[in-house]
Protein backbone atom coordinates (compact mmCIF):
# COMPACT_ATOMS: atom_id res chain seq x y z
CA UNK A 1 0.00 0.00 0.00
CA UNK A 2 1.22 3.44 -0.60
CA UNK A 3 2.42 5.61 2.12
CA UNK A 4 2.38 9.29 2.17
CA UNK A 5 4.98 11.16 4.11
CA UNK A 6 4.68 15.21 5.32
CA UNK A 7 7.21 16.96 5.83
CA UNK A 8 6.53 20.10 7.68
CA UNK A 9 9.23 23.10 8.69
CA UNK A 10 8.67 25.00 11.48
CA UNK A 11 9.94 27.78 13.35
CA UNK A 12 11.37 25.57 15.66
CA UNK A 13 12.57 22.75 14.11
CA UNK A 14 10.85 20.23 10.99
CA UNK A 15 8.66 17.31 11.56
CA UNK A 16 7.72 14.36 9.26
CA UNK A 17 4.28 13.02 9.59
CA UNK A 18 3.84 9.00 8.28
CA UNK A 19 0.60 7.60 6.91
CA UNK A 20 -0.62 4.57 4.66
CA UNK A 21 -2.80 5.27 1.65
CA UNK A 22 -6.00 5.90 3.80
CA UNK A 23 -4.42 9.44 5.91
CA UNK A 24 -6.28 8.66 8.80
CA UNK A 25 -3.70 7.39 11.20
CA UNK A 26 -0.58 9.11 11.62
CA UNK A 27 2.35 8.86 13.38
CA UNK A 28 4.58 12.17 13.97
CA UNK A 29 8.22 12.01 14.26
CA UNK A 30 10.63 15.14 15.52
CA UNK A 31 11.30 18.23 16.16
CA UNK A 32 14.45 17.64 13.81
CA UNK A 33 17.10 20.40 13.97
CA UNK A 34 15.06 21.39 17.55
CA UNK A 35 15.08 25.35 17.67
CA UNK A 36 16.58 26.19 14.73
CA UNK A 37 13.82 27.29 12.08
CA UNK A 38 13.63 24.92 9.38
CA UNK A 39 12.15 26.70 6.27
CA UNK A 40 11.77 24.14 4.07
CA UNK A 41 11.88 20.30 3.55
CA UNK A 42 11.74 18.53 0.02
CA UNK A 43 12.28 15.13 -0.94
CA UNK A 44 13.43 14.17 -4.22
CA UNK A 45 11.04 12.69 -6.93
CA UNK A 46 13.57 10.67 -8.23
CA UNK A 47 14.73 8.52 -4.73
CA UNK A 48 12.10 9.55 -2.28
CA UNK A 49 14.46 8.53 0.67
CA UNK A 50 16.91 11.42 -0.53
CA UNK A 51 15.46 14.68 1.68
CA UNK A 52 16.90 17.84 1.54
CA UNK A 53 16.15 20.89 4.38
CA UNK A 54 16.80 23.77 5.17
CA UNK A 55 17.89 24.75 8.36
CA UNK A 56 18.45 28.17 9.68
CA UNK A 57 19.33 31.04 12.58
CA UNK A 58 19.48 34.45 13.26
CA UNK A 59 22.60 33.33 15.35
CA UNK A 60 24.43 30.82 13.44
CA UNK A 61 23.13 31.60 9.91
CA UNK A 62 22.20 29.05 6.81
CA UNK A 63 23.02 25.23 7.41
CA UNK A 64 21.64 22.27 4.66
CA UNK A 65 20.50 19.00 5.77
CA UNK A 66 20.39 15.79 3.85
CA UNK A 67 18.81 12.47 4.39
CA UNK A 68 19.52 9.25 2.49
CA UNK A 69 17.21 7.16 4.05
CA UNK A 70 13.78 8.77 4.12
CA UNK A 71 14.57 11.21 6.95
CA UNK A 72 15.98 8.43 9.90
CA UNK A 73 19.15 10.29 9.90
CA UNK A 74 20.61 13.32 8.71
CA UNK A 75 23.92 14.55 7.77
CA UNK A 76 25.06 18.03 6.44
CA UNK A 77 26.90 16.85 3.48
CA UNK A 78 30.69 17.10 3.28
CA UNK A 79 30.56 18.24 7.31
CA UNK A 80 31.36 15.30 9.20
CA UNK A 81 34.58 15.29 11.49
CA UNK A 82 37.45 15.44 9.58
CA UNK A 83 39.30 12.45 9.55
CA UNK A 84 42.45 13.80 7.32
CA UNK A 85 43.90 15.70 5.04
CA UNK A 86 41.76 18.80 5.72
CA UNK A 87 38.37 16.86 4.21
CA UNK A 88 35.65 17.17 4.24
CA UNK A 89 35.40 21.38 3.42
CA UNK A 90 32.03 22.03 4.94
CA UNK A 91 30.59 23.68 2.41
CA UNK A 92 27.09 22.61 1.89
CA UNK A 93 26.15 25.85 3.31
CA UNK A 94 28.17 27.94 1.56
CA UNK A 95 26.48 29.88 -0.83
CA UNK A 96 27.95 33.20 -2.35
CA UNK A 97 27.32 35.17 -5.26
CA UNK A 98 29.12 35.15 -8.66
CA UNK A 99 30.94 37.63 -9.58
CA UNK A 100 29.72 41.64 -9.45
CA UNK A 101 27.42 41.58 -6.32
CA UNK A 102 25.13 44.42 -7.41
CA UNK A 103 22.19 46.61 -5.08
CA UNK A 104 19.01 46.21 -4.77
CA UNK A 105 16.18 48.37 -3.67
CA UNK A 106 15.37 48.82 0.08
CA UNK A 107 12.29 49.48 1.62
CA UNK A 108 12.83 53.32 1.88
CA UNK A 109 13.87 53.62 -1.39
CA UNK A 110 17.85 53.53 -1.15
CA UNK A 111 19.88 50.66 -2.42
CA UNK A 112 21.88 48.40 -0.90
CA UNK A 113 23.77 45.58 -1.64
CA UNK A 114 22.98 41.77 -2.20
CA UNK A 115 23.38 39.84 0.97
CA UNK A 116 22.87 36.18 1.52
CA UNK A 117 20.65 35.75 4.26
CA UNK A 118 19.14 32.12 4.10
CA UNK A 119 17.64 29.34 1.88
CA UNK A 120 13.51 29.94 1.63
CA UNK A 121 12.89 26.59 -0.62
CA UNK A 122 14.79 23.64 -1.74
CA UNK A 123 13.28 21.97 -5.38
CA UNK A 124 14.98 18.69 -6.51
CA UNK A 125 15.33 17.67 -9.45
CA UNK A 126 12.69 15.25 -11.66
CA UNK A 127 15.49 13.03 -12.59
CA UNK A 128 18.97 13.30 -10.04
CA UNK A 129 18.65 12.82 -6.47
CA UNK A 130 21.95 14.75 -6.38
CA UNK A 131 20.40 17.61 -8.08
CA UNK A 132 18.40 20.45 -6.35
CA UNK A 133 17.86 23.89 -6.75
CA UNK A 134 17.88 26.73 -3.61
CA UNK A 135 15.87 29.72 -3.98
CA UNK A 136 17.64 32.02 -1.36
CA UNK A 137 17.00 35.92 0.44
CA UNK A 138 18.46 38.06 -1.00
CA UNK A 139 17.10 36.92 -4.06
CA UNK A 140 18.95 34.43 -6.27
CA UNK A 141 19.15 31.00 -7.43
CA UNK A 142 21.42 28.64 -6.64
CA UNK A 143 21.85 24.68 -7.69
CA UNK A 144 24.20 21.37 -6.11
CA UNK A 145 24.89 18.50 -8.76
CA UNK A 146 26.54 16.58 -5.85
CA UNK A 147 23.72 16.11 -3.33
CA UNK A 148 24.17 19.40 -1.71
CA UNK A 149 27.63 19.15 -0.97
CA UNK A 150 28.53 22.53 -2.78
CA UNK A 151 26.13 25.04 -4.39
CA UNK A 152 26.65 27.60 -7.50
CA UNK A 153 24.67 30.57 -8.58
CA UNK A 154 22.81 30.70 -11.79
CA UNK A 155 23.95 34.25 -12.03
CA UNK A 156 21.93 35.12 -14.83
CA UNK A 157 18.91 35.93 -12.68
CA UNK A 158 20.64 38.34 -10.47
CA UNK A 159 22.36 39.99 -12.61
CA UNK A 160 19.29 40.82 -14.97
CA UNK A 161 18.79 44.55 -15.99
CA UNK A 162 16.16 45.33 -13.56
CA UNK A 163 17.67 43.62 -10.77
CA UNK A 164 18.45 47.28 -9.17
CA UNK A 165 14.87 47.88 -9.22
CA UNK A 166 13.60 44.75 -7.04
CA UNK A 167 12.90 45.36 -3.58
CA UNK A 168 12.09 43.21 -0.65
CA UNK A 169 8.20 42.45 0.83
CA UNK A 170 7.62 42.18 4.14
CA UNK A 171 9.48 39.08 4.97
CA UNK A 172 12.42 39.85 3.06
CA UNK A 173 13.51 39.80 -0.74
CA UNK A 174 13.25 35.71 -1.40
CA UNK A 175 12.94 33.32 -4.23
CA UNK A 176 10.28 31.14 -3.19
CA UNK A 177 8.83 29.79 -5.88
CA UNK A 178 10.97 27.37 -8.47
CA UNK A 179 9.13 25.66 -11.13
CA UNK A 180 10.58 22.67 -13.24
CA UNK A 181 8.74 21.87 -16.55
CA UNK A 182 8.38 18.12 -17.12
CA UNK A 183 8.61 18.88 -20.79
CA UNK A 184 11.10 20.84 -20.97
CA UNK A 185 14.25 20.43 -18.79
CA UNK A 186 15.40 24.02 -20.55
CA UNK A 187 12.47 25.88 -18.80
CA UNK A 188 13.10 27.35 -15.34
CA UNK A 189 10.36 29.42 -13.73
CA UNK A 190 10.84 31.29 -10.22
CA UNK A 191 9.00 33.69 -8.53
CA UNK A 192 10.36 36.59 -6.43
CA UNK A 193 8.57 38.93 -3.77
CA UNK A 194 8.69 41.29 -4.56
CA UNK A 195 10.45 41.86 -7.95
CA UNK A 196 7.99 38.90 -9.87
CA UNK A 197 7.90 35.52 -11.86
CA UNK A 198 10.93 35.42 -14.32
CA UNK A 199 11.57 32.77 -17.19
CA UNK A 200 14.38 31.16 -18.59
CA UNK A 201 14.53 28.76 -21.64
CA UNK A 202 17.85 27.90 -21.57
CA UNK A 203 18.59 26.41 -18.44
CA UNK A 204 18.85 29.62 -16.73
CA UNK A 205 21.58 31.18 -17.97
CA UNK A 206 19.51 33.99 -19.20
CA UNK A 207 16.14 35.44 -17.75
CA UNK A 208 13.15 37.26 -19.30
CA UNK A 209 10.31 39.34 -16.89
CA UNK A 210 7.16 37.02 -16.84
CA UNK A 211 4.61 39.51 -15.17
CA UNK A 212 2.60 41.14 -18.15
CA UNK A 213 -1.33 41.39 -17.14
CA UNK A 214 -0.06 42.23 -13.29
CA UNK A 215 -1.02 44.94 -11.73
CA UNK A 216 -0.75 46.12 -7.91
CA UNK A 217 -1.76 49.43 -6.19
CA UNK A 218 1.20 49.90 -4.56
CA UNK A 219 3.00 50.19 -8.29
CA UNK A 220 1.86 53.49 -9.82
CA UNK A 221 2.79 52.78 -12.93
CA UNK A 222 0.49 50.01 -14.75
CA UNK A 223 3.29 48.73 -17.38
CA UNK A 224 6.09 48.08 -14.63
CA UNK A 225 8.00 45.17 -15.52
CA UNK A 226 9.03 44.19 -12.05
CA UNK A 227 8.50 45.05 -8.39
CA UNK A 228 5.02 42.71 -8.52
CA UNK A 229 4.84 40.60 -4.79
CA UNK A 230 3.77 37.42 -6.29
CA UNK A 231 3.12 35.20 -2.87
CA UNK A 232 3.03 31.66 -4.91
CA UNK A 233 2.83 29.72 -8.05
CA UNK A 234 1.15 26.29 -8.96
CA UNK A 235 1.45 24.32 -11.66
CA UNK A 236 0.37 20.95 -12.44
CA UNK A 237 3.04 19.00 -14.55
CA UNK A 238 0.63 17.67 -17.50
CA UNK A 239 -0.09 21.55 -18.27
CA UNK A 240 3.31 23.13 -17.48
CA UNK A 241 2.38 26.23 -19.49
CA UNK A 242 -0.71 26.98 -17.40
CA UNK A 243 0.48 28.50 -13.95
CA UNK A 244 -1.75 29.90 -11.38
CA UNK A 245 -0.59 32.65 -8.91
CA UNK A 246 -1.45 34.06 -5.66
CA UNK A 247 -0.34 37.48 -5.50
CA UNK A 248 0.14 39.86 -2.65
CA UNK A 249 -3.77 41.07 -4.09
CA UNK A 250 -5.18 38.76 -6.60
CA UNK A 251 -5.47 35.11 -8.33
CA UNK A 252 -4.35 34.94 -11.79
CA UNK A 253 -3.50 31.86 -14.32
CA UNK A 254 -1.41 32.37 -17.15
CA UNK A 255 -1.79 29.78 -20.49
CA UNK A 256 1.17 31.07 -21.56
CA UNK A 257 3.90 30.50 -19.11
CA UNK A 258 3.67 33.61 -17.70
CA UNK A 259 2.94 35.83 -21.41
CA UNK A 260 -0.14 36.80 -19.29
CA UNK A 261 -1.66 37.05 -16.48
CA UNK A 262 -5.63 36.87 -16.37
CA UNK A 263 -7.40 37.47 -12.88
CA UNK A 264 -9.46 34.99 -12.06
CA UNK A 265 -10.62 36.10 -8.44
CA UNK A 266 -13.99 36.55 -9.06
CA UNK A 267 -16.20 34.35 -6.12
CA UNK A 268 -13.38 34.68 -3.38
CA UNK A 269 -14.37 36.50 -0.34
CA UNK A 270 -11.06 38.60 -0.94
CA UNK A 271 -8.10 37.74 -3.21
CA UNK A 272 -5.52 38.19 -0.86
CA UNK A 273 -3.45 35.05 0.76
CA UNK A 274 -0.46 33.39 0.55
CA UNK A 275 -0.30 29.70 -0.84
CA UNK A 276 -2.21 28.17 -3.93
CA UNK A 277 -2.22 24.66 -4.81
CA UNK A 278 -3.10 22.10 -8.05
CA UNK A 279 -5.06 18.79 -7.77
CA UNK A 280 -2.47 16.30 -8.81
CA UNK A 281 -5.31 14.60 -11.31
CA UNK A 282 -6.96 17.30 -12.65
CA UNK A 283 -5.00 20.33 -13.79
CA UNK A 284 -7.93 22.77 -13.73
CA UNK A 285 -9.09 22.36 -10.06
CA UNK A 286 -7.04 24.26 -7.51
CA UNK A 287 -7.12 25.52 -3.77
CA UNK A 288 -6.28 28.68 -1.86
CA UNK A 289 -7.11 30.09 1.49
CA UNK A 290 -8.24 33.74 1.22
CA UNK A 291 -6.53 35.99 4.32
CA UNK A 292 -7.64 39.17 5.14
CA UNK A 293 -4.93 41.75 4.66
CA UNK A 294 -6.54 44.44 6.46
CA UNK A 295 -7.54 42.58 9.91
CA UNK A 296 -4.04 41.25 10.62
CA UNK A 297 -3.79 38.69 7.92
CA UNK A 298 -6.40 35.94 9.02
CA UNK A 299 -8.77 33.89 7.55
CA UNK A 300 -11.98 36.63 7.20
CA UNK A 301 -14.53 36.75 9.71
CA UNK A 302 -12.38 33.93 11.76
CA UNK A 303 -13.61 31.24 9.10
CA UNK A 304 -10.43 28.78 8.27
CA UNK A 305 -11.86 28.28 4.56
CA UNK A 306 -10.11 26.50 1.52
CA UNK A 307 -11.99 27.81 -1.54
CA UNK A 308 -12.02 25.32 -4.29
CA UNK A 309 -12.06 26.12 -7.63
CA UNK A 310 -13.13 23.45 -10.39
CA UNK A 311 -12.95 24.80 -13.73
CA UNK A 312 -9.73 26.70 -13.56
CA UNK A 313 -10.55 30.19 -11.41
CA UNK A 314 -14.34 30.65 -12.90
CA UNK A 315 -16.02 29.52 -9.90
CA UNK A 316 -14.91 28.91 -6.58
CA UNK A 317 -16.44 27.38 -3.05
CA UNK A 318 -15.78 27.42 0.09
CA UNK A 319 -14.96 24.06 1.72
CA UNK A 320 -15.28 24.20 5.91
CA UNK A 321 -15.92 20.78 6.61
CA UNK A 322 -13.64 19.63 9.32
CA UNK A 323 -12.55 23.55 9.78
CA UNK A 324 -12.93 26.20 12.17
CA UNK A 325 -16.27 28.19 11.11
CA UNK A 326 -15.48 30.86 14.35
CA UNK A 327 -12.50 32.19 16.08
CA UNK A 328 -9.87 31.19 13.89
CA UNK A 329 -6.89 34.10 13.77
CA UNK A 330 -3.89 32.21 12.12
CA UNK A 331 -2.47 32.57 8.90
CA UNK A 332 -1.29 29.95 6.16
CA UNK A 333 1.98 30.55 4.54
CA UNK A 334 3.29 30.51 0.86
CA UNK A 335 5.03 27.40 0.64
CA UNK A 336 2.24 25.37 3.08
CA UNK A 337 0.09 24.13 1.43
CA UNK A 338 0.86 20.72 -0.79
CA UNK A 339 -1.12 17.88 -2.76
CA UNK A 340 -0.42 14.00 -2.96
CA UNK A 341 -0.79 12.18 -5.51
CA UNK A 342 -3.14 9.22 -4.48
CA UNK A 343 -5.92 8.33 -6.62
CA UNK A 344 -8.17 10.17 -4.48
CA UNK A 345 -5.92 13.05 -4.52
CA UNK A 346 -5.43 14.57 -0.98
CA UNK A 347 -4.68 18.34 0.38
CA UNK A 348 -2.72 19.19 3.15
CA UNK A 349 -1.92 22.97 4.46
CA UNK A 350 -0.16 24.12 7.81
CA UNK A 351 -0.77 27.22 10.03
CA UNK A 352 0.49 29.58 11.35
CA UNK A 353 -1.51 28.22 14.87
CA UNK A 354 0.71 24.71 14.44
CA UNK A 355 -2.14 22.74 12.78
CA UNK A 356 -1.48 20.41 10.10
CA UNK A 357 -4.90 19.89 7.91
CA UNK A 358 -5.73 16.95 5.59
CA UNK A 359 -8.16 16.47 3.25
CA UNK A 360 -8.06 12.57 1.79
CA UNK A 361 -11.09 13.85 -0.50
CA UNK A 362 -9.51 16.33 -2.68
CA UNK A 363 -11.14 19.39 -0.02
CA UNK A 364 -14.28 17.67 0.40
CA UNK A 365 -13.30 17.10 4.30
CA UNK A 366 -10.86 17.79 6.64
CA UNK A 367 -8.92 16.14 9.44
CA UNK A 368 -6.09 17.67 11.74
CA UNK A 369 -3.14 15.36 11.67
CA UNK A 370 -1.15 17.57 14.69
CA UNK A 371 -2.62 20.57 16.32
CA UNK A 372 -0.01 22.07 18.58
CA UNK A 373 3.07 22.04 16.66
CA UNK A 374 5.01 25.22 16.33
CA UNK A 375 4.39 28.16 13.76
CA UNK A 376 4.59 26.13 10.50
CA UNK A 377 6.81 27.51 7.53
CA UNK A 378 6.34 24.99 4.92
CA UNK A 379 4.44 21.75 3.87
CA UNK A 380 5.71 19.35 1.28
CA UNK A 381 3.95 15.91 0.76
CA UNK A 382 5.66 12.96 -0.75
CA UNK A 383 3.48 9.73 -2.20
CA UNK A 384 5.35 6.53 -1.64
CA UNK A 385 4.45 3.96 -3.36
CA UNK B 1 45.88 21.84 23.91
CA UNK B 2 43.32 24.96 23.56
CA UNK B 3 40.25 24.54 25.02
CA UNK B 4 37.15 25.93 23.53
CA UNK B 5 33.58 25.72 24.66
CA UNK B 6 30.99 25.33 22.04
CA UNK B 7 27.42 27.17 22.16
CA UNK B 8 24.83 24.28 21.87
CA UNK B 9 23.39 24.77 19.32
CA UNK B 10 26.45 23.98 17.42
CA UNK B 11 26.97 20.74 19.19
CA UNK B 12 24.60 18.66 17.88
CA UNK B 13 24.86 20.13 14.29
CA UNK B 14 28.69 19.72 14.18
CA UNK B 15 28.86 16.32 16.64
CA UNK B 16 30.86 18.62 19.17
CA UNK B 17 31.24 18.15 22.63
CA UNK B 18 30.77 21.23 25.14
CA UNK B 19 34.25 21.27 25.57
CA UNK B 20 37.16 20.64 22.66
CA UNK B 21 40.55 19.94 22.96
CA UNK B 22 42.90 21.56 20.14
CA UNK B 23 46.16 21.71 18.66
CA UNK B 24 46.49 25.18 17.47
CA UNK B 25 49.74 25.26 14.82
CA UNK B 26 51.44 28.85 15.45
CA UNK B 27 50.85 31.86 17.47
CA UNK B 28 47.34 31.32 19.55
CA UNK B 29 44.83 33.68 18.34
CA UNK B 30 41.29 33.91 17.92
CA UNK B 31 41.88 33.38 13.98
CA UNK B 32 43.90 30.43 14.91
CA UNK B 33 41.55 28.83 17.15
CA UNK B 34 38.57 28.77 14.81
CA UNK B 35 40.78 28.09 12.04
CA UNK B 36 41.32 24.61 13.68
CA UNK B 37 37.78 24.29 15.33
CA UNK B 38 36.50 24.40 11.74
CA UNK B 39 39.11 22.00 10.61
CA UNK B 40 38.30 19.48 12.55
CA UNK B 41 34.28 20.10 12.68
CA UNK B 42 33.62 21.39 9.03
CA UNK B 43 29.93 21.19 9.74
CA UNK B 44 30.74 24.42 12.11
CA UNK B 45 32.27 26.32 8.96
CA UNK B 46 29.94 29.55 8.02
CA UNK B 47 28.04 28.83 11.55
CA UNK B 48 30.30 31.22 13.96
CA UNK B 49 31.86 33.53 10.79
CA UNK B 50 31.11 33.90 7.63
CA UNK B 51 32.62 31.32 5.05
CA UNK B 52 34.27 33.83 2.68
CA UNK B 53 34.77 37.06 4.79
CA UNK B 54 35.91 35.45 8.30
CA UNK B 55 33.81 38.13 9.68
CA UNK B 56 32.23 37.07 13.10
CA UNK B 57 28.17 36.64 12.47
CA UNK B 58 26.40 39.12 14.41
CA UNK B 59 24.89 37.91 17.33
CA UNK B 60 27.66 35.27 18.38
CA UNK B 61 30.09 36.75 21.00
CA UNK B 62 33.98 35.20 21.95
CA UNK B 63 35.20 35.46 25.40
CA UNK B 64 38.12 34.79 27.74
CA UNK B 65 39.52 35.31 31.30
CA UNK B 66 36.07 37.57 32.12
CA UNK B 67 37.13 39.79 29.05
CA UNK B 68 35.07 40.09 25.85
CA UNK B 69 37.00 39.57 22.61
CA UNK B 70 34.38 40.05 20.27
CA UNK B 71 35.47 42.84 18.84
CA UNK B 72 39.21 42.59 19.08
CA UNK B 73 41.79 42.26 16.12
CA UNK B 74 41.32 38.47 15.01
CA UNK B 75 45.38 38.07 15.15
CA UNK B 76 46.06 39.66 18.57
CA UNK B 77 48.15 37.18 20.79
CA UNK B 78 45.47 35.61 23.61
CA UNK B 79 46.51 35.38 26.74
CA UNK B 80 48.74 32.90 28.04
CA UNK B 81 46.33 30.92 30.21
CA UNK B 82 44.16 30.30 26.73
CA UNK B 83 47.29 29.29 25.02
CA UNK B 84 48.32 26.53 27.72
CA UNK B 85 44.60 25.71 28.24
CA UNK B 86 44.44 27.12 31.72
CA UNK B 87 41.20 28.94 30.49
CA UNK B 88 39.07 28.20 27.90
CA UNK B 89 38.04 30.16 25.54
CA UNK B 90 34.28 30.98 24.76
CA UNK B 91 32.20 31.24 22.13
CA UNK B 92 28.68 32.32 22.93
CA UNK B 93 25.53 32.66 21.29
CA UNK B 94 24.45 36.44 22.58
CA UNK B 95 21.41 36.67 23.90
CA UNK B 96 18.46 38.14 22.10
CA UNK B 97 14.74 38.29 20.94
CA UNK B 98 12.36 37.92 24.00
Amino acid sequence: MAKIRVLVGTKKGGFILTSDGKRKNWKVQGPLFTNWEVYHMAGSPADPNRLYASQTSGWFGQVIQRSSDGGKTWETPGGGPTVQDGMPKGEANKFVYEGKVGQHLWYDGSSRNWEFKRVWHLEPSHDDPDVCYAGVEDAALFKTSDGARTWKELPGLRQHATASKWNPGAGGMCLHTILLDGKNPKRLIVAISAAGVFRSDDSGKTWKPANKGLTSDYIPDKNAEVGYCVHKLAQHPSNPDTIFMQLHGGVLRTDDAGGLWKPIAKGLPNDFGFPIAVHAHDPETLYVIPIDPMQGRVPPEGKLRVFRSKDGGKNWKGMTKGLPQENCFVNVLRDAMAVDTMEECGVYFGTTGGQVYVSADGGDSWDAIVQHLPHVLSVEVQTIK
Amino acid sequence: MVRVVVPSPLRTLGQVPAEVALEVKGPVTQRTILDALESKYPALCGTIRDHVTKKRRALVRFYACSEDLSNEPMDAPLPEAVAKGEEPYLIVASIAGG
